[in-house]
Protein backbone atom coordinates (compact mmCIF):
# COMPACT_ATOMS: atom_id res chain seq x y z
CA UNK A 1 0.00 0.00 0.00
CA UNK A 2 1.24 3.43 -1.43
CA UNK A 3 -0.73 6.70 0.29
CA UNK A 4 -1.87 8.50 -2.61
CA UNK A 5 -0.32 11.71 -2.71
CA UNK A 6 -1.67 14.08 -5.11
CA UNK A 7 -0.14 17.68 -4.25
CA UNK A 8 3.42 16.27 -3.62
CA UNK A 9 2.55 14.52 -7.61
CA UNK A 10 1.65 17.45 -9.11
CA UNK A 11 4.66 19.54 -7.30
CA UNK A 12 7.06 16.99 -8.45
CA UNK A 13 5.40 16.74 -12.10
CA UNK A 14 5.86 20.27 -12.50
CA UNK A 15 9.48 20.45 -11.76
CA UNK A 16 9.65 17.51 -13.89
CA UNK A 17 8.04 19.71 -16.71
CA UNK A 18 10.25 22.90 -15.70
CA UNK A 19 13.48 20.81 -16.21
CA UNK A 20 11.86 19.82 -19.45
CA UNK A 21 11.34 23.45 -20.41
CA UNK A 22 14.31 24.67 -19.53
CA UNK A 23 16.28 22.05 -21.23
CA UNK A 24 14.53 23.03 -24.58
CA UNK A 25 15.21 26.49 -24.05
CA UNK A 26 18.70 26.00 -23.43
CA UNK A 27 20.14 23.33 -25.46
CA UNK A 28 17.03 22.69 -27.56
CA UNK A 29 16.50 19.18 -27.11
CA UNK A 30 13.64 17.01 -25.62
CA UNK A 31 14.15 15.61 -21.84
CA UNK A 32 13.78 11.74 -22.93
CA UNK A 33 16.07 9.41 -20.31
CA UNK A 34 16.20 6.67 -22.35
CA UNK A 35 17.21 8.57 -25.75
CA UNK A 36 20.06 10.11 -23.26
CA UNK A 37 21.05 6.55 -21.41
CA UNK A 38 21.21 4.97 -24.92
CA UNK A 39 23.48 7.47 -26.60
CA UNK A 40 25.73 7.68 -23.67
CA UNK A 41 26.42 3.79 -25.39
CA UNK A 42 28.30 2.85 -28.01
CA UNK A 43 28.41 3.28 -31.07
CA UNK A 44 29.23 7.26 -29.81
CA UNK A 45 27.93 9.59 -32.14
CA UNK A 46 28.62 12.60 -30.92
CA UNK A 47 26.94 14.89 -27.64
CA UNK A 48 27.77 12.30 -25.05
CA UNK A 49 29.07 14.81 -22.27
CA UNK A 50 25.95 16.66 -21.80
CA UNK A 51 23.83 13.67 -21.68
CA UNK A 52 25.80 11.82 -19.24
CA UNK A 53 26.16 15.43 -16.97
CA UNK A 54 21.61 15.14 -16.77
CA UNK A 55 21.95 11.42 -16.10
CA UNK A 56 25.07 12.15 -13.63
CA UNK A 57 22.05 15.21 -11.84
CA UNK A 58 19.53 12.33 -11.73
CA UNK A 59 21.75 10.17 -9.61
CA UNK A 60 23.13 13.07 -7.08
CA UNK A 61 19.66 13.82 -6.55
CA UNK A 62 18.72 11.46 -3.97
CA UNK A 63 21.93 12.82 -2.10
CA UNK A 64 20.80 16.32 -2.26
CA UNK A 65 17.37 15.43 -0.60
CA UNK A 66 19.19 13.37 1.78
CA UNK A 67 21.39 16.40 2.72
CA UNK A 68 18.49 18.65 2.64
CA UNK A 69 16.14 17.14 4.29
CA UNK A 70 17.71 15.05 7.03
CA UNK A 71 16.30 11.91 6.35
CA UNK A 72 16.89 8.81 3.32
CA UNK A 73 14.97 8.69 -0.05
CA UNK A 74 12.17 5.84 0.93
CA UNK A 75 11.73 3.49 -1.90
CA UNK A 76 10.78 -0.20 -2.05
CA UNK A 77 12.81 -2.55 -4.54
CA UNK A 78 11.86 -5.76 -5.30
CA UNK A 79 14.68 -8.17 -4.27
CA UNK A 80 14.24 -10.65 -7.00
CA UNK A 81 17.09 -10.23 -9.21
CA UNK A 82 16.48 -11.92 -12.00
CA UNK A 83 12.76 -10.28 -11.83
CA UNK A 84 14.29 -7.12 -12.16
CA UNK A 85 17.06 -7.74 -14.63
CA UNK A 86 14.42 -9.45 -17.23
CA UNK A 87 12.70 -6.04 -16.26
CA UNK A 88 15.33 -3.81 -17.20
CA UNK A 89 16.29 -5.36 -20.42
CA UNK A 90 12.79 -5.31 -21.67
CA UNK A 91 12.55 -1.74 -20.13
CA UNK A 92 15.73 -0.86 -22.57
CA UNK A 93 15.16 -2.64 -25.47
CA UNK A 94 11.67 -1.73 -25.42
CA UNK A 95 12.08 2.08 -24.85
CA UNK A 96 14.91 2.31 -27.46
CA UNK A 97 12.83 -0.25 -30.03
CA UNK A 98 9.62 2.74 -29.66
CA UNK A 99 11.84 5.68 -29.46
CA UNK A 100 11.06 6.79 -25.99
CA UNK A 101 10.01 5.80 -22.79
CA UNK A 102 7.70 7.63 -20.03
CA UNK A 103 9.69 11.00 -19.54
CA UNK A 104 9.72 11.24 -23.94
CA UNK A 105 7.11 9.90 -24.78
CA UNK A 106 4.54 10.16 -21.95
CA UNK A 107 6.08 13.96 -21.04
CA UNK A 108 7.49 15.65 -23.57
CA UNK A 109 5.92 14.02 -26.11
CA UNK A 110 2.53 14.36 -25.05
CA UNK A 111 3.09 17.83 -24.15
CA UNK A 112 4.22 18.69 -27.69
CA UNK A 113 0.63 16.56 -29.23
CA UNK A 114 2.76 14.37 -30.61
CA UNK A 115 0.49 10.94 -32.49
CA UNK A 116 3.17 8.95 -32.00
CA UNK A 117 4.06 9.62 -27.98
CA UNK A 118 0.41 9.42 -27.60
CA UNK A 119 0.26 5.76 -28.76
CA UNK A 120 3.10 4.73 -27.12
CA UNK A 121 2.10 6.45 -24.11
CA UNK A 122 -1.32 3.96 -23.83
CA UNK A 123 0.37 0.85 -25.35
CA UNK A 124 2.94 1.02 -22.09
CA UNK A 125 -0.05 1.86 -19.96
CA UNK A 126 -1.86 -0.75 -21.19
CA UNK A 127 0.55 -3.66 -20.85
CA UNK A 128 2.15 -1.97 -17.58
CA UNK A 129 -1.43 -2.61 -16.48
CA UNK A 130 -1.83 -6.21 -17.59
CA UNK A 131 1.24 -7.38 -16.37
CA UNK A 132 0.87 -5.88 -13.15
CA UNK A 133 -2.28 -7.32 -12.83
CA UNK A 134 -1.32 -11.13 -14.09
CA UNK A 135 1.72 -10.96 -11.84
CA UNK A 136 -0.44 -10.01 -8.81
CA UNK A 137 -3.57 -11.18 -9.03
CA UNK A 138 -3.42 -14.18 -11.44
CA UNK A 139 -0.13 -15.40 -10.60
CA UNK A 140 0.07 -15.47 -7.10
CA UNK A 141 -0.28 -11.63 -5.75
CA UNK B 1 28.71 25.26 -19.77
CA UNK B 2 26.29 22.80 -21.29
CA UNK B 3 27.82 20.02 -18.90
CA UNK B 4 26.74 22.36 -15.73
CA UNK B 5 23.73 23.26 -17.35
CA UNK B 6 22.82 19.35 -18.24
CA UNK B 7 23.80 18.40 -14.21
CA UNK B 8 21.60 21.13 -13.07
CA UNK B 9 18.87 20.30 -14.76
CA UNK B 10 19.11 16.40 -14.52
CA UNK B 11 19.60 17.14 -11.37
CA UNK B 12 15.75 19.37 -10.91
CA UNK B 13 14.22 16.26 -13.14
CA UNK B 14 15.34 13.87 -10.26
CA UNK B 15 14.31 16.13 -7.58
CA UNK B 16 10.81 16.24 -9.50
CA UNK B 17 10.99 12.24 -9.46
CA UNK B 18 11.74 11.95 -5.63
CA UNK B 19 9.22 15.26 -4.22
CA UNK B 20 6.03 13.58 -6.45
CA UNK B 21 7.46 9.81 -5.21
CA UNK B 22 8.21 8.12 -8.73
CA UNK B 23 11.82 6.92 -7.20
CA UNK B 24 9.73 4.50 -5.33
CA UNK B 25 8.83 1.76 -7.55
CA UNK B 26 6.60 0.72 -5.24
CA UNK B 27 3.89 3.99 -6.17
CA UNK B 28 4.68 2.85 -9.32
CA UNK B 29 3.50 -0.40 -9.32
CA UNK B 30 0.16 0.37 -7.47
CA UNK B 31 -0.77 3.17 -9.92
CA UNK B 32 -0.23 -0.05 -12.49
CA UNK B 33 -2.61 -1.99 -9.78
CA UNK B 34 -5.89 -0.61 -10.87
CA UNK B 35 -7.36 -3.62 -9.53
CA UNK B 36 -5.58 -3.93 -6.22
CA UNK B 37 -3.62 -1.26 -3.84
CA UNK B 38 -4.80 1.76 -7.06
CA UNK B 39 -2.39 4.68 -5.74
CA UNK B 40 -3.27 7.48 -8.48
CA UNK B 41 -0.25 10.00 -7.77
CA UNK B 42 1.67 8.88 -11.05
CA UNK B 43 -1.17 10.31 -13.40
CA UNK B 44 -1.23 13.53 -11.37
CA UNK B 45 2.81 13.27 -11.94
CA UNK B 46 2.28 13.15 -15.60
CA UNK B 47 -0.47 15.47 -15.71
CA UNK B 48 1.30 18.04 -13.82
CA UNK B 49 4.99 17.56 -15.68
CA UNK B 50 3.19 17.41 -19.50
CA UNK B 51 1.34 20.59 -18.09
CA UNK B 52 3.59 22.67 -17.61
CA UNK B 53 5.88 20.97 -20.72
CA UNK B 54 2.91 21.89 -23.05
CA UNK B 55 2.70 25.69 -22.08
CA UNK B 56 6.72 25.96 -21.72
CA UNK B 57 6.91 24.08 -24.89
CA UNK B 58 4.89 26.50 -26.72
CA UNK B 59 6.53 29.71 -25.07
CA UNK B 60 10.09 28.47 -26.03
CA UNK B 61 9.12 27.37 -29.44
CA UNK B 62 8.08 30.56 -30.30
CA UNK B 63 11.79 31.73 -30.41
CA UNK B 64 14.97 31.06 -33.30
CA UNK B 65 16.80 29.03 -31.53
CA UNK B 66 17.75 27.80 -28.04
CA UNK B 67 19.97 29.94 -25.90
CA UNK B 68 22.82 27.68 -26.02
CA UNK B 69 22.78 25.57 -29.28
CA UNK B 70 21.92 26.81 -33.23
CA UNK B 71 18.44 24.46 -33.46
CA UNK B 72 16.06 23.01 -31.77
CA UNK B 73 16.22 19.59 -32.17
CA UNK B 74 12.56 17.88 -32.79
CA UNK B 75 10.68 14.54 -33.40
CA UNK B 76 9.46 14.66 -36.86
CA UNK B 77 8.26 11.58 -37.31
CA UNK B 78 4.39 11.27 -37.49
CA UNK B 79 3.98 7.84 -38.38
CA UNK B 80 2.44 4.95 -36.16
CA UNK B 81 4.57 2.22 -37.36
CA UNK B 82 4.92 -1.11 -35.37
CA UNK B 83 8.53 -0.89 -34.24
CA UNK B 84 7.08 2.22 -31.77
CA UNK B 85 4.02 -0.04 -31.06
CA UNK B 86 5.93 -2.77 -30.21
CA UNK B 87 8.65 -1.11 -28.04
CA UNK B 88 6.23 0.50 -26.05
CA UNK B 89 4.38 -2.85 -25.39
CA UNK B 90 7.52 -4.62 -24.29
CA UNK B 91 8.80 -1.44 -22.84
CA UNK B 92 5.41 -1.31 -20.19
CA UNK B 93 5.93 -5.25 -19.39
CA UNK B 94 9.20 -4.26 -17.77
CA UNK B 95 7.22 -1.12 -16.48
CA UNK B 96 4.89 -3.23 -14.62
CA UNK B 97 7.83 -6.27 -13.53
CA UNK B 98 9.82 -3.25 -12.03
CA UNK B 99 8.20 -0.73 -11.30
CA UNK B 100 11.16 1.28 -12.94
CA UNK B 101 11.63 3.24 -15.95
CA UNK B 102 14.16 4.72 -16.96
CA UNK B 103 14.58 8.40 -14.93
CA UNK B 104 13.69 6.77 -11.47
CA UNK B 105 16.25 3.93 -12.20
CA UNK B 106 18.99 6.25 -12.53
CA UNK B 107 17.77 7.92 -9.35
CA UNK B 108 17.93 5.07 -7.41
CA UNK B 109 20.80 3.93 -8.60
CA UNK B 110 23.50 5.48 -6.16
CA UNK B 111 21.01 4.07 -3.56
CA UNK B 112 22.43 0.68 -4.46
CA UNK B 113 19.15 -1.46 -3.72
CA UNK B 114 20.20 -5.07 -5.22
CA UNK B 115 17.23 -4.62 -7.49
CA UNK B 116 18.03 -1.52 -8.63
CA UNK B 117 22.02 -2.94 -9.40
CA UNK B 118 20.17 -5.88 -11.61
CA UNK B 119 17.88 -3.95 -13.19
CA UNK B 120 19.94 -0.95 -14.45
CA UNK B 121 22.96 -2.88 -16.42
CA UNK B 122 20.16 -4.95 -17.88
CA UNK B 123 18.48 -1.95 -19.13
CA UNK B 124 21.08 -0.71 -20.86
CA UNK B 125 22.18 -4.06 -22.04
CA UNK B 126 18.87 -3.88 -23.95
CA UNK B 127 19.16 -0.53 -24.95
CA UNK B 128 22.44 -1.23 -26.55
CA UNK B 129 21.02 -4.59 -28.24
CA UNK B 130 18.20 -2.68 -29.52
CA UNK B 131 20.61 0.02 -31.25
CA UNK B 132 22.51 -3.15 -33.18
CA UNK B 133 18.85 -3.67 -34.55
CA UNK B 134 18.99 -2.61 -38.74
CA UNK B 135 17.22 0.77 -38.96
CA UNK B 136 13.73 0.83 -39.83
CA UNK B 137 13.07 1.20 -43.84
Amino acid sequence: MTAFTPLAALLGGALIGLSAVLLMLIEGRIAGISGMASRILPPWRGGIAPRAAFLAGLVAAPFVVQAVTGSPVAQTVSANLPLMAAAGLLVGFGAVLGSGCTSGHGVCGLARLSPRSLVATLTFMATGFLTVFLMRHLLGG
Amino acid sequence: MPVLVNLALGLLFGLGLIVSGMSNPAKVLNFLDIFGTFDPSLAFVMAGAAGVALVGYRLVLRRRAPLLAPRFELPTRRDIDARLVAGAALFGVGWGLGGFCPGPAFTALGLAAPGTLAFVPAMLLGMWLARRLPASG
